[in-house]
């Protein structure tokens, strides 16, 4: 076989290696993603053949649209408690962890738990633990003088609740980043930092820990961020986005409107605007991932 | 600048000793290296003396004070890393600044945010922003302030490093194998820097290797470790010349030092079959004696610089088997001629006549001459023996 | 040697810190862990006892015999378990078939269009279900598919991430194992097949994890394909609890634990395995 018969049959291969993929490719994103453009300009509704063409009226109707802002407004509520809250518990949760190697198999199995397992029966779980009669953790309050709290009945609660439950299930996962992270930093830096005098545990922290994890920590934030706009298993069992709509986040009123409305143009629009809030997320990622501290 | 004293002391990780008793004094400005193959403890030593590690008995004093229990911040002490552990996030004049920082600013001062409006922080700034640029001009770095490590060579880097360890002026400073991740050209350049700089400064100097070279060019004086033990402490020159065991006379030296089995009887010294008509030490035992490549010469071969043989040499005959190229001299494998063989390597310089003929034609058989001043005998133990004065009177074949 | 072991005698007062912190983290542990023991305890419980005010572990009343049983055979939850099941094992073989060759071939093999196929991974990265779904189940609405194991399935054949985790894998094989296989003979299949394949194993244990996990746990796409009862996986099944439960309480977290305890139970077997699948999205590229 000469030199080029086997490099167009090396060529022919890698076609026939890619070709399944590719077509998936094409059939479960690139064409369902230009569907989703076409069917936001549109009134398309599953339930009658007949639509017509819309122009950016979805887009407009978002704007007007009391739900449409109610929704942004508790995913970002519930975003600004879950996040820092999930960030920073989980980086002291890994720093202390790491401190302590006999304990840091257990310790990490324990806290990564909830993240394997699944949200939907644990969710049922908190809500009974959660309960604003019989829970467990009214009855705690009540031993210390606080509550009665109504978790998931009350329209100011029932977001930090969700934090509450999200923050459960996600530490394990943020800790286990961040602990990647603290072992990847050379030991030698933090004993540089002894010699120079850095050793009290607050030096070491801002002047190695800290900018040496910054990496770690955007991907951490992005993570979580996208996690937080994602929200939905505990809202779909637990509240269906009660009471009175003080729960409903933007991906659950993306399914409302697609699923049980079945208005599927106006629920097109709003998952575009998901999923640009999304790019946007990972445009971050990237500029910021560059700027990497690297050796 | 600082005296240096370790007492007794003693590591061990679990069950494994890695240190045993371990008792060293350096001077006030001295250059001394702990040298040895790695897992001999002369890393865990250096840690140990910088507080990074404490020892499990033993004491350390530094200028008379006992600093066993202190961290090393208390004791200050600089130290070059392996990798220099420059921290990537920060320029290099960030780097430098940092044992100026920690130990002339208050806590709240270092905090992120306050340390950019604290007074103390804005007061100490000038000062310290100075003393990094003298020591920086000192060290050819003051171009490079603002750069990160990750812009620099390897050789910019081990600058810098050594500049963030001399800028706190400190009473000691300690090595641990900076040059192990230079080039080879790099690396002698560097050593002569280091050692301009141990003049320059009058530090104490530490300096932990495992190459004997950069140990033996370098230090006032060398330990030699093995084992978790110091085997011996001296000049760099007492070292080569005087070792007191076989394991130092092997460590030191490149090429290595050829240790031969011999045999003490009542009447003489044998290599082999051969009698070497020395002084015995009386009785029969097994030793083994050490020769330098350099401690024999052949007699009448073209191109080779012919040392004058001296008065007392023994001459015994030798059979090349390979000749490597060194150079400016020539090492040559072979054997004597003794039953059984024994393999030895000997060194020769070149001289002008070199090459032009071919310089061991026909001389397969060869003879070497051996200065017995130059011999060194240890016993069955690896311990040095003392020659005896009359050895070199008592000789056989002798030239004279 | 690797961490700094500061003298432990000059810092004896921080030995005490650290025992409160240790302390701290363990009663933290226990935060995490409570609601795994709450729900086992309460499904060997009576339903009065599950919301008695004095909380005990141990139940008063032994009726896990019941419940449990209940649950498997009366319910149909052997059912939605093996639904389930079948649908997680179906996603992760074909992702798999698809994903391995195509990442070889991104990795090792050149060709016209690679990199626009690579850059088309990378975008798709970001895509998630949840903005695809509707052209999807409008197709399968129209096709009449909608209900079915492979409308389950079909939107997680290709995993664009295991694409581009395999590619990242494979890139780090030696080109020169590979060159020598040639110059052996070794054809570019039995290359990948006895060469790359066997040398890729823990990052495809890894993965399998991760897409096993993902899919089990996930209620977004069930719930919006499967209508009958016969097709429901274990986790949408906990949908039938929304709002209000079981009147019988300790069924109601006999079925919670039967639901939860495979991934949990498979996790404690392979901890470093799980843990590296899962996290295995801070992958970077």
């Amino acid at each position: 076989m000469s030199l080029g018969t086997k490099k167009r049959a090396q060529t022919r291969l890698a076609y026939m290696l890619v070709l399944p993929a590719t077509l998936l490719i094409l059939g479960i994103y690139i064409l369902p993603i230009l569907t989703v453009f076409g069917i936001s300009f549109t009134d398309y509704s599953l339930v009658s053949n007949y639509y017509e063409f819309v122009g950016l009226e979805n887009y407009r109707h978002m704007l007007a649209d009391e739900a449409f802002g109610n929704a942004i407004v508790n995913t970002l509520i519930y975003a600004s408690l879950f996040l820092p809250s999930s960030f920073i518990i989980s980086l002291f949760l890994a720093i202390a962890i790491q401190e302590r190697k006999q304990f840091r198999s257990i310790l990490e199995v324990l806290y990564f738990l909830p993240v394997t397992s699944t949200l939907a029966a644990m969710a049922l779980v908190w809500a009974a633990l959660m309960d604003s009669n019989q829970g467990v953790i009214n009855h705690w309050a009540g031993a210390v003088g606080l509550g009665p709290f109504n978790w998931l009945g009350s329209e100011t609660m029932v977001l930090f609740s969700m934090a509450l439950i999200s923050l459960w299930s996600v530490i394990g996962f943020n800790m286990v980043l961040f602990l990647a992270g603290l072992t990847a930093i050379p030991s030698s830096l933090y004993e540089a930092a002894a010699i120079d005098g850095a050793d009290h545990p607050v030096d070491r922290f801002f002047r190695v820990t800290w900018p040496m994890l910054g990496p770690t920590s955007m991907f951490v934030a992005v993570t979580s961020s996208i996690t937080a706009f994602k929200l939905f298993d505990t809202v779909a069992i637990l509240t269906q986005g009660g009471p009175n709509r003080s729960s409903e986040v933007f991906l659950y009123l993306t399914f409302l409107e697609g699923f049980e409305y079945f208005n599927m143009g106006y629920s097109a629009a709003l998952s575009l605007v998901f999923l640009g809030i999304i790019f946007l997320f990972a445009l971050v990622q990237a500029l910021f991932v560059d700027r990497n501290v690297q050796y | 600048m600082a005296r240096l004293t370790l007492k007794n002391i003693g590591k061990s990780f679990g069950k494994t000793e890695v240190l045993k008793n371990i008792s060293l004094d350096v001077e006030d400005g001295e250059f001394l290296s702990l040298v040895g193959q790695s897992g001999c403890g002369k890393s865990t030593l250096l840690r140990i003396i910088s507080g990074l590690e404490a020892p499990s008995r033993g004491e350390i004093l530094i200028d008379g004070q006992v600093v066993t229990e202190q961290s090393p911040k208390q004791r200050n002490i600089a130290m070059v890393f392996q990798d220099y552990a420059l921290y990537p996030h920060m320029s290099v004049a960030e780097n430098m600044a940092m044992p100026l920082i920690m130990s002339q600013l208050p806590l709240h001062a270092r905090l992120p945010l306050v340390r950019h409006v604290a007074p103390s922080a804005r007061r100490a700034k000038p000062s310290m922003a100075t003393q990094v640029e003298t020591v920086a001009k000192q060290l050819r770095i003051d171009h490079l302030l603002t750069r990160k490590p990750a812009q620099l060579s390897g050789g910019q880097r081990q600058r810098v490093a050594l500049g963030r360890a001399l800028v706190r002026n400190p009473g000691i400073f300690l090595m641990d194998e900076p040059l192990s991740n230079l080039d080879a050209k790099l690396r002698v350049e560097v050593r002569r820097e280091i050692s301009e700089l141990h003049h320059s400064s009058g530090l104490t100097f530490v300096y932990v290797t495992h190459d004997q070279t950069e140990a033996m060019t370098m230090s006032d004086r060398v330990a030699l470790m093995q084992g978790g033990e110091v085997l011996q402490v001296a000049a760099p020159n007492t070292l080569y010349t005087n070792p007191v065991s076989v394991d130092v006379a092997r460590f030191i030296g490149s090429p290595q030092i050829n240790i031969l089995p011999v045999q003490s009887r009542l009447d003489g010294l044998f290599l082999g079959d051969i009698n070497l008509h020395l002084e015995t030490i009386g009785k029969v035992s097994d030793l083994q004696l050490g020769l330098r490549p350099e401690a024999l010469s052949f007699r009448g071969v073209a191109g080779l610089q012919l040392q004058p043989i001296k008065p007392g040499s023994i001459l015994l005959p030798f059979q090349k088997r390979m000749v490597e190229d060194l150079g400016p001299e020539i090492l040559i494998h072979g054997c004597f001629e003794a039953d059984p063989e024994i393999e030895i390597r000997v060194r020769a310089q070149k001289n002008t006549d070199y090459g032009k003929t071919d310089q061991f034609a026909g001389t397969h058989k060869l003879q070497v001459a051996i200065d017995p001043t130059q011999l060194l005998l240890f016993n069955a133990h690896g311990l040095r023996i003392q020659p005896t004065p009359h050895m070199a009177q008592s000789l056989g074949e002798v030239v004279t | 040697m690797s961490s700094i072991s500061l003298s432990l005698r000059s810092y004896a007062p921080r030995s005490v810190w650290s025992l409160i912190g240790t302390l701290f983290l363990f009663l933290g542990a226990w935060v995490m862990v409570f609601p795994f023991i709450w729900m086992v305890s309460s499904s060997l419980k009576p339903t009065d006892e599950v919301y008695d005010a004095n909380f005990s572990i141990i139940p008063r009343t032994f009726k896990g015999f019941e419940n449990y049983y209940e649950v498997l055979f009366n319910q149909p939850y052997l059912i939605y378990l093996m639904n389930s099941f079948l649908v997680c094992c179906g996603i992760l073989i074909v992702q798999l078939i698809t994903a391995v060759p195509a990442a070889y071939a991104l990795a090792k093999l050149k060709f016209r269009g690679s990199s626009i196929l690579f850059g088309t991974v990378i975008a798709a990265l970001t895509i998630p279900i949840n903005v695809t779904s509707i052209p999807i189940y409008v197709a399968l609405a129209k096709t009449g598919l909608l209900d079915t194991y492979l409308a389950m399935m079909l939107p997680f054949f290709i995993s664009v991430f295991a694409i581009f985790l395999f590619r990242q894998f494979f890139r780090g094989f030696p080109d020169s194992i590979i060159d020598a296989a040639r110059v052996d003979g070794f054809s570019e299949m039995e290359i990948i097949l006895r060469l790359v394949l066997p040398s890729a194993v823990p990052a495809i244990a890894a993965f399998s994890v991760f897409s096993f996990v993902a899919h089990w746990n996930d209620l977004y796409w069930p719930l919006i394909v499967v209508t009958s009862q016969d097709k429901m996986t274990a986790t949408l099944s906990m949908m039938q609890y929304q709002s209000d439960f079981d009147t019988d309480y300790g069924r109601t977290f006999a079925s919670a634990t039967v639901v939860t305890a495979p991934m949990v139970i498979a996790f404690l077997f392979a901890r470093r395995l799980f843990i590296r699948g899962i996290t295995m999205t801070g992958v970077k590229g």
